[in-house]
């Protein structure tokens, strides 16, 4: 047991807890317990809040992970009236899952350094954290913003419409000549009010509703949904339905992270990988569709297994084109690596230390690019990963070129893990019938999808229905990494770094 | 006349062929080799949607620039044959021509009072004043070597070509001229073409507000400067001549679609240059420009 998180409960990744073993702390412990947490090197893997009850009170949840003990620890507080008191200052991490908390339940963070909306919706509450009236119409990115003041200073402002297909935010630079001192990000346009709809579920609709969480991350938003819903059915797992899963999952993050490094060579002008990765990435689509039908990978995740099996001609198909995809991927890749020129752009181009990705709580390839050892696959291991181990991998300098890198590396793995997986589909049925799902209970899900840790966190009242389904892509956790990335950086680079990271819009507005 | 309708009818081919040489090597079919003549039809039968915030200068912009690229155009000889306007000092007009569409680019910019154009029009500005001095010192030499002071006289040389001592100014002023071209035509790794991400552009980020038919002269306009200085930079590379002028056309309209291929190779085997470093490959054609005077005043 962990000195520090003594009185928090532990408890795994896809399992489920009974409400009533959930300490509650005082407002003061819960926050020590936290702050203890962090300086041990846990991370704050979801906080969020629940009403409870009646109007004045408000429930807090904080769930930490600790990476190295493959263990989650779980507490929460009840909050009257409309404040208390914010971690932020002294625990940066927190910074957006409060300003959430704000926002959803109309309660302050007191002490919170940059209290500002989120997402910029009504909170679900009657009350309203920034004393808004209720009849005025709420804007996405129209407020404060965070500003540099003196002669040379000037500011630009991009989006939400963009020069190019892509989803809405607006970013504010503040900038000296070509030099940005400042970036703030607004977003919220994409809002949509997932959360809310799954109140009450499951239902027939529920799964579509984590499929689209973020179209990018099908698979891991609906594998953490399924793993959630499992684990508060207690229902059984068969081998083969969690092998297809985690073939699905690697599939998905090849897609992307080849997709990706194309991206970053076409926004350096690179042309002849963009392209050839452009054409890889939708071969490995279309082996997304072979497998399930859908390029994305809907339909595939299913609560109680999975929704189309892979016969063997089908996987045998599957590991032909997987050559395929191996050989041409591992040319265009390289062909990036050996241009002098297109290094040269990515390298040393927005950093991300260490020090500062910790206090973030960034995660994913863009943690990893900055030699955090995080993994979900491999710290909170769920489904195939249990058993089958990828290496994680990681760099040091946590540029663009750190961040480009690992996703080679990852592709690498991802192969491997895939090709042998395919070989070796255990037998067994791929699907098995729920129960009614446990009442009064709380199951946490964590994933790694190819942008990072997907978390999904249910609780579920007396009749075994969800009160509060809480969703935290891994977006939510590296946009502010992003703004620090573009420090003393060229504002000419930002389209390169906001690339290298890749975060989703919709993904983090929910 | 063969000058006059060369000059208006070809330039859009050779972003045709540019696009095409960076299709293959990135392994696509790519847009018909006709597109751009496409696309300004296109252009042309749009309606135009003009910025509240902008004025005359917003208008004047393109057409300035069109006009001006034209005039240039006229001066300077094509293939082997005289230019339609010729006098003494003539080359002055010429590079300030290019000035003046330069400072009209940049006034429209500003007019919008976007931030983007702005800053787009700082760069423009901040690199020209690397590449004006390339391109003065590359004309400089030309006048030392050919002993002409007007375009003409000076781009064909002395009778009987350019003589072997001066081939290595001529080789450098080569270099310098082919850096000034991708800079000025907005080409990697200066600018990228393709993009459409607003912070990372130079010229295009200048002319996100225009639309339609103006859209269309900015297009066409530079078009036109590219084969302007495509032929500037085709004399001094490749001075061949038959001496017959149903052979020299044809042949010219080859070199200068052989120099769209070149340009469309070196876009298609580097990456663009961060930002800042683009002066240093300005400064460094300034130099290689400025060498090749200083190697004539041994």
């Amino acid at each position: 047991m962990n000195p520090g998180t003594t009185n928090l409960a532990t408890f795994a990744n896809g399992r489920a807890l009974d409400l009533a073993s959930i300490p509650t702390l005082g407002i003061a412990e819960f926050e020590q317990s936290i702050l203890e947490g962090v300086s041990l090197g846990q991370r704050i893997t979801a906080l969020f809040a629940t009403s409870a009850g009646s109007a004045e009170q408000t429930l807090l949840y904080a769930i930490l992970s600790d990476d190295k003990q493959n263990r989650l620890y779980v507490g929460r507080t009840q909050v009257e009236g409309d404040q208390f008191p914010s971690l932020t200052p002294r625990c940066p991490q927190t910074h957006m899952f409060e300003r959430e908390i704000a926002e959803q339940f109309g309660i302050k963070p007191i002490g919170h350094p940059w209290l500002k909306p989120v997402r910029y919706h009504r909170s679900w509450t009657c009350r309203d954290a920034w004393d808004r009236p209720p009849g005025e119409p709420i804007i996405p990115a129209v407020g404060d913003f965070f500003r540099v003041d003196g002669d040379e200073i000037h500011e630009v402002a991009v989006g939400p419409v963009h020069a190019g297909v892509i989803e809405p935010g607006h970013f504010r630079f503040q900038c000296h000549g070509e030099m940005v001192y400042h970036l703030e990000i607004a977003l919220g346009y994409q809002h949509r009010g997932v959360e809310r709809a799954l109140l009450g579920g499951p239902t027939k609709r529920s799964i579509h509703y984590a499929e689209t969480l973020a179209g990018d991350t099908t698979v891991a938003h609906a594998t953490a949904y399924c793993q959630v819903v499992e684990a508060l059915a207690r229902c059984p797992k068969t081998a083969r339905a969690q092998t297809l899963r985690a073939i699905a999952l690697e599939l998905e993050r090849l897609a992307n992270h080849v997709g990706d490094l194309g991206a970053l060579a076409h926004d350096v002008g690179f042309l002849p990988t963009a392209s050839y990765c452009g054409r890889i990435r939708g071969d490995i689509l279309n082996m997304s569709a072979l497998l399930c039908g859908n390029r994305f990978g809907r339909g595939m995740i299913r609560p109680g297994g999975v929704g189309f099996d892979a016969d063997e001609t089908r996987a045998t198909e599957l590991l032909r084109r997987l050559d395929d995809a191996e050989q041409d991927a591992t040319v265009a890749v390289n062909l990036l690596w050996n241009t002098p020129s297109a290094m040269a752009r990515f390298e040393d181009t927005g950093p991300l230390p260490l020090k500062i990705a910790a206090e973030l709580g960034v995660v994913g390839p863009a943690a990893r690019a900055s030699g955090l050892m995080r993994d979900a696959r491999h710290d909170q291991p769920s489904g195939l990963f249990r058993f089958v181990h990828i290496p994680v991998s990681t760099c040091e300098t946590g540029d663009v070129f750190a961040r480009a890198f690992i996703r080679w590396l990852e592709i690498q793995q991802s192969i491997e893990f895939v090709r042998e997986q395919l070989r070796a589909i255990p037998a067994g049925s791929t699907m098995v019938s729920l129960n009614s799902l446990s009442p009064n209970c709380m199951a946490v899900a964590l994933n790694e999808g190819w942008r990072g840790e997907v978390c999904h966190v249910a609780i579920t009242d007396e009749r075994g229905c969800f009160t509060r389904y809480k969703v935290v892509d891994p977006s939510f956790h590296n946009w502010i990494a992003l703004a620090y990335a573009l420090r003393n950086q060229a504002i000419s680079d930002f389209p390169l770094c906001n690339k290298s990271f890749n975060l989703s819009y919709c993904g983090h507005d929910l | 006349m063969i000058h006059v309708s060369l000059l208006l009818v070809l330039p859009p081919m050779l972003l045709g062929v540019i696009n095409k040489t960076k299709a293959w090597f990135s392994g696509c079919v790519g847009p018909p080799l006709l597109q751009t003549y496409y696309d300004l039809a296109k252009l042309m039968r749009k309606s135009l949607v003009l910025s509240a915030t902008t004025t005359w200068v917003f208008l004047a912009g393109p057409i300035v620039t069109l006009v001006t690229v034209v005039l240039a155009g006229l001066l300077v000889p094509v293939g082997r044959f005289d230019a339609p306007i010729v006098f003494s000092g003539d080359l002055i007009l010429f590079a300030y021509l290019f000035g003046l569409a330069r400072f009209f680019t940049t006034a429209a910019a500003l007019d919008t009072g976007s931030a983007f154009e702005g800053m787009g029009a700082a760069r423009e500005v901040t690199f020209a004043c690397l590449s004006e001095p390339a391109l003065f010192f590359a004309l400089l030499v030309l006048v030392k070597v050919s002993g002409s002071l007007t375009l003409t006289g000076m781009l064909h040389g002395p009778a009987g070509g350019f003589s072997m001592a001066v081939a290595a100014p001529l080789v450098l002023v080569a270099m310098g001229l082919f850096v000034i071209l991708l800079a000025e035509t907005c080409r990697i790794p200066v600018d990228d073409p393709n993009t459409h991400l607003e912070l990372t552009m130079i010229h295009e980020v200048m002319v996100l507000d225009h639309s339609g038919p103006l859209l269309g002269v900015v297009l066409y306009a530079s078009a036109l400067k590219m084969f302007v200085l495509g032929t500037v930079l085709l004399h001094v590379l490749a001075p061949f001549q038959t001496g017959q002028a149903w052979l020299d056309w044809p042949l010219f309209v080859l070199e200068l679609l052989g120099l769209a291929v070149v340009i469309g190779v070196v876009e298609s085997v580097m990456a663009r240059l961060r930002m800042h470093h683009v002066p240093y490959l300005l400064t460094a054609a300034m130099l290689l420009c400025g060498f090749g005077f200083l190697l004539l005043l041994r």
